[in-house]
């Protein structure tokens, strides 16, 4: 991350340089973008706090836990090395559960919980196991039925409609998981551990 | 619409399960409303990053290069940072996003699809460092190329659904 920062500010203001740019110019951009920067945030904080404190209910009436329960079966399609292997698999649908959800914060705990299961029965603790390529090839691809996040952009946007995005988003989210998963079982036999 | 029906389940079902739902409510909010504060200096950094970029001139000489050959296909160019960055920073995503909305207009068709690949792509290379730092693996066999595939898929997808929802 250090170096991807480094690399666009140094070529930024070094092409702009060359490239003739007044020096003042250059500085108006960068004082500009503090003001950007807080009314981005102030957009988000709104739309991201309701979104948690009403996910905060769900979890707590264990609507997360009857979602889990739900798909269960899918899971045990998905992941079928963990047939006998309960807690890491519990974790898994808790995971992605919580990544439907929105739940950025509490899915990463739980994604973590679920490597470390996973890792416990792992014949070679240096090598990925086909089930954790899986769960992150699920965790890659973004799937989420509010993506609260875009829909504060859009309102720091004055957008006239900032929820007309979430059914495009919910389609392309879902080809892009169908996508991954198929791509998971393609690579898997290339890439034998 | 949908919104607002999940909205009344959520609190329909948490007044039925007897939770202080107001109580859950605010606490949850605390913590959304604090991890978006926090993550003000990232996003102020990329904002800083991005905004230098386009300043210099730099990002419309490459976007014009090598998103030319994209419009083609239907592709608008004006995403190509987007998609450049998403897999490798959350918050850079961010502010470009942020900066599409800025300048093409939210409810623009460029606007709705920047919206809609940065809801259904992931920050892959974040994602799988922490993943698999967590606990040791130093061989990730396949699954960066699959993010990265998926990522792929997931901005074609973008394209082609906000054309067919939109136009």
């Amino acid at each position: 991350m250090n170096i991807v920062w480094a690399v666009l500010m140094i070529i930024g203001v070094g092409y702009g340089l060359l490239n003739g740019q007044e020096a003042t110019a250059l500085g108006n951009t960068l004082t500009k973008s503090g003001e950007q920067a807080i009314a981005l945030t102030m957009g988000l904080v709104g739309i991201v706090a309701f979104w948690s404190g009403l996910n905060r209910i769900a979890e707590k009436a264990g609507l997360v836990r009857s979602l889990g329960h739900l798909l269960r079966p899918l899971f045990q399609f998905m992941f079928p090395s963990l047939k006998e292997h309960d807690a890491a698999l519990s974790a898994v649908v808790m995971n992605v559960c919580a990544t439907l959800l929105g739940l950025g914060n509490a899915a990463t705990p739980l994604g973590l919980e679920a490597m470390r299961q996973m890792q416990s029965r792992n014949p070679q603790p240096d090598t990925a196991t086909d089930a954790m390529c899986t769960l992150l090839a699920l965790n890659t691809t973004g799937l989420t039925i509010f993506p609260a996040t875009v829909i504060g952009l859009r309102i720091a946007a004055k957008s006239a409609n900032p929820t007309a995005i979430v059914a495009s988003t919910l389609l392309a989210s879902i080809i892009a998981t169908i996508t991954g998963l198929v791509v998971d079982r393609v690579l898997r036999r290339r890439w034998r551990p | 619409m949908i919104v607002l029906l999940i909205c009344m389940l959520i609190v329909v079902v948490g007044v039925i399960r007897k939770v202080p739902v107001f109580d859950e409510f605010v606490e949850g909010a605390k913590h959304g409303a604090m991890t978006t504060i926090r993550l003000f200096p990232f996003i102020l950094a990329m904002i800083l990053a991005i905004n230098t970029l386009q300043g210099s001139g730099l990002l419309n000489v490459l976007m014009d290069r090598v998103g030319g050959g994209l419009e083609h296909f239907g592709f608008p160019k004006e995403v190509l940072p987007l998609v450049l960055l998403r897999p490798l920073t959350g918050s850079g995503s961010l502010a470009v996003t942020a900066k599409i909305l800025e300048q093409q207009g939210p409810d623009s068709f460029i606007g709705l699809v920047a919206s809609t690949i940065q809801g259904s792509t992931d920050t892959t290379f974040y994602i799988i460092t922490v993943y698999f730092g967590a606990i040791g693996i130093k061989k990730i066999r396949h699954s960066l190329m699959t993010g990265l595939i998926a990522d792929l898929a997931g901005v074609v997808a973008a394209v082609f659904v906000c054309t067919k929802l939109f136009t």
